[in-house]
């Protein structure tokens, strides 16, 4: 390394750290994420929103499920759980019923959460099991090799359809809204202060919030699909997307090259899974009902 | 089961609830021990092998845990609701790559509810995935059940750590090979990954985290295999021929242990209530002065080939098979017995 | 003077050009030099430019940099 070309021409200020390194492992960088590749930009975000919401970490856990995207829970520095393919959900579902005051993010890819593991989605949005459901959309199963995703947009080469692919996608932010999740937003990478408002509004909101982040993967889905690189992947973020807050979700399908439709589409109000569970048994039982307790502590 | 739960634990500061799939009820009660809580579920036939994955996690990352499985025929749809002993092997072999778990076998209502004590006493001392493995004979039967009192039952405490969190190491064992607890919201700020990892619980990829590892996973229910198997034995001092077997079957063989003792034939009892780990000791010894072995199973053969291994070519090992659908006759034991002697 | 400032690890930069290309004020460009893996990581062309408003922070994907506001 030539030290003299990098030269900082000022003094930093003592104690100047970069924020997110209180929120990660540090002694587990470098991480495993390629040149370009958007999931860290999504961590920064995810970063900037605790520190905004002032949520206290101690109570905050992670779930992530298999993939590329599965690795943030190994990095942050939070009760963190790296769980089996596509089940992150239904681990966080159990988290969050023993210990309601946890705050439970869930954060996982594409393939995870929408192939192996759509049906646990689907059913924790129905439930509107309090949890903050965060999706980093690469449009294709990336660790494994580029294979094709339900997300994958049609005509797209993958390792696994070398003539491209044929089938619809899915448009994850209208499947959130029909199974009746309380928040969906959707970002790209390229929209870092929006995501991390969003991020920030979800670690406020009660119920089962989904995010998507549209993010680059230069290594296994650009690359056979000659869109460049992690720079090009951001760029075109930049020109194709359309901030549409509100826009009916069923609009909004992503296609290979076609606009991409962002914001805010859904905020409502709806009981949580504990709330109407309690209302139930309250409803059924009366006096004999008995709140579930507090896990228990150490001493009993 | 899950009916008498759903109504039960309202009222008793629990939460039952039913989730999507198997696959889901299998690790939602793997993140529910995590934040703090007991946990277990209930499943049969198919759903067993949809859990399979989620064993090797409980397996992997030591989250203590109970399925309870009533077995039923197989392979597939196979044959609801009528008994079989064949998942035996699939209890302990299920989920890829090595590893180890309890499995205890009831053989009356009475020990249904005493075992499932015993199931989450052991899964919190080892912090292994007990499996409780029912046939539908025991799991459908109607008997007297003699309800202690809550105070008078032995609760095996989860072992949280003491250590405060800089010092504290997730996934280092103690003097026992078993690694204290932690649980989610204490500060501990502690990682759980299915991936091979090293004492802190960080994934680390080599050959020495990985022997090192899943030789523990093993070596830690050694006292289960030897000392202290859980067995119940009749007359094994005179006997020239020992019958093998566990829950329902072990009901029946009883009778045939009779009608051969009436003969005058020395027949001794021996029925695993632990089945795994199997107690090969005690096996291994009895090997060495008895005839014979007969090893009746609901099943073509699974736990008979572990008393066969134990038994090294010391003693014959005559299995009585039946694929399923009802129990043994008494009579297909006895004549096994009875040939045995000869 | 500057309002603010950024403070790069170069080597953990995988020089992707998030942060050259997002910069509001073009403080960054990407370098000659490699760093240890061989990528270019960014260095400093106008650091009187710099508002110290940590977008690169918030984009870097490899956690390689961020920016922050002097004291006054």
């Amino acid at each position: 390394m030539n030290e003299a070309t990098l030269e900082i021409p000022y003094e930093i200020p003592e104690g100047a750290r970069n924020p997110v390194e209180p929120f990660l492992r540090m002694d587990r960088m470098p991480h495993i994420w390629c040149a370009g590749c958007g999931i860290g930009t999504t961590v920064n975000c995810f970063t900037r929103a605790l520190l905004d919401s002032k949520a206290n970490l101690d109570k905050v856990a992670i779930v992530s499920g298999i993939g590329c995207t599965g690795r943030v829970a190994g990095y942050a520095r939070l009760d963190s759980f790296h769980t089996t393919h596509g089940r992150a959900i239904p681990f966080a579902t159990g988290l969050k019923l023993a210990n309601p005051e946890l705050q439970v993010v869930v954060y996982s890819g594409d393939g995870d959460l929408f192939a192996i593991g759509g049906n646990h989605f689907i059913h924790a949005a129905r439930r509107n099991m309090d949890l903050k459901v965060i999706c980093v959309n690469n449009m294709i199963y990336a660790m494994t090799g580029g294979q094709t995703a339900p997300t994958t947009p049609a005509t797209a080469i993958t390792a696994t359809s070398p003539y491209g692919v044929s089938e619809p996608t899915f448009n994850l932010v209208a499947l959130a809204e029909a199974a009746g999740a309380s928040y969906v937003a959707r970002w790209t990478t390229y929209h870092v202060k929006q995501l991390a408002r969003s991020m920030e509004e979800v670690l406020k909101k009660k119920g089962f919030c989904f995010i998507e982040v549209i993010s680059p993967c230069p290594t296994l889905y650009q690359r056979r699909n000659k869109m460049g690189d992690g720079l090009d992947a951001m760029k075109d973020y930049k020109a194709k997307s359309k901030v549409r807050n509100g826009a009916p979700t069923g609009e909004c399908t992503l296609s290979k090259t076609g606009e991409i439709v962002v914001g805010k589409f859904v905020d409502r109000e709806r009981p949580d899974y504990l709330e109407l569970l309690k209302a139930q048994m309250i409803e059924s039982l009366g006096d004999r009902y008995v709140e579930p307790e507090e896990a228990c502590c150490s001493e009993c | 089961m899950v009916e008498r739960f759903a109504s039960r634990i309202p009222t008793v500061g629990g939460i039952f609830i039913q989730m999507e799939d198997e696959l889901a009820a299998s690790i939602t009660i793997q993140g529910a021990v995590w934040g703090g809580a007991k946990a277990f579920t209930v499943t049969s036939g198919p759903g067993f092998s949809l859990m399979m994955e989620h064993i090797g996690y409980a397996a992997m990352t030591e989250t203590p845990c109970v399925f309870v499985n009533v077995q039923r025929g197989g392979p597939s749809t196979g044959l609801p609701t009528l008994p079989a002993q064949a998942d035996m092997m699939q209890a302990r072999w299920g989920s890829h790559g090595d590893y180890g778990i309890i499995a205890l076998c009831p053989n009356s209502p009475q020990e249904c509810f005493d075992l499932t004590i015993t199931a989450f006493n052991l899964s919190e001392e080892f912090r292994v995935p007990v499996m409780m493995m029912l046939d539908e004979c025991v799991g459908h039967m109607t008997e007297k059940v003699v309800i202690p009192e809550a105070e008078k039952i032995a609760v095996t405490p989860r072992r949280y750590t003491t250590q405060p969190p800089e010092e504290f190491r997730a996934f280092e064992p103690k003097g026992d090979m078993v690694p204290d607890m932690v649980k989610a919201g204490d500060g501990y700020r502690f990682h759980v990954t299915g991936l091979t990892h090293d004492e802190r619980g960080y994934p680390s990829m080599n050959v020495e985290t990985q022997d090192r590892l899943v030789r523990r996973l093993l070596d830690k229910l050694k006292p289960l295999a030897n000392g202290r198997a859980l067995c119940e034995t009749e007359g094994l001092d005179d006997a020239d021929v020992v019958v093998v077997s566990y829950g329902i079957t072990s009901r029946v063989a009883q009778r045939a242990l009779q009608m051969a003792r009436q003969r005058g034939i020395r027949a001794g009892k021996f029925r695993l209530i632990s089945a795994w780990p199997f107690p090969a000791e005690r096996i291994r010894e009895l090997a060495g002065r008895v005839k014979a072995f007969v090893v009746p199973e609901i099943n073509l053969g699974q736990m008979v080939y572990e008393v066969e291994r134990a038994a090294a070519g010391k003693a014959k090992v005559i299995p009585v098979s039946h694929a399923g659908g009802t129990v043994h006759k008494p009579e297909a034991i006895l004549k096994a017995i009875v040939e045995a002697a000869q | 003077m500057a309002k603010g400032f950024v403070a790069i690890t170069a080597e953990r930069c995988k020089g992707c050009g998030f942060c050259v290309e997002f910069c509001p004020t073009r403080v960054l460009a990407l370098s000659s030099a490699f760093n240890s893996k061989g990528y270019h990581p960014p260095h400093i062309v106008s650091a009187e430019k710099c508002s110290g408003c940590d977008l690169c922070g918030m984009y870097c994907p490899d956690f390689a940099i961020f920016g922050g506001r002097y004291a006054r």
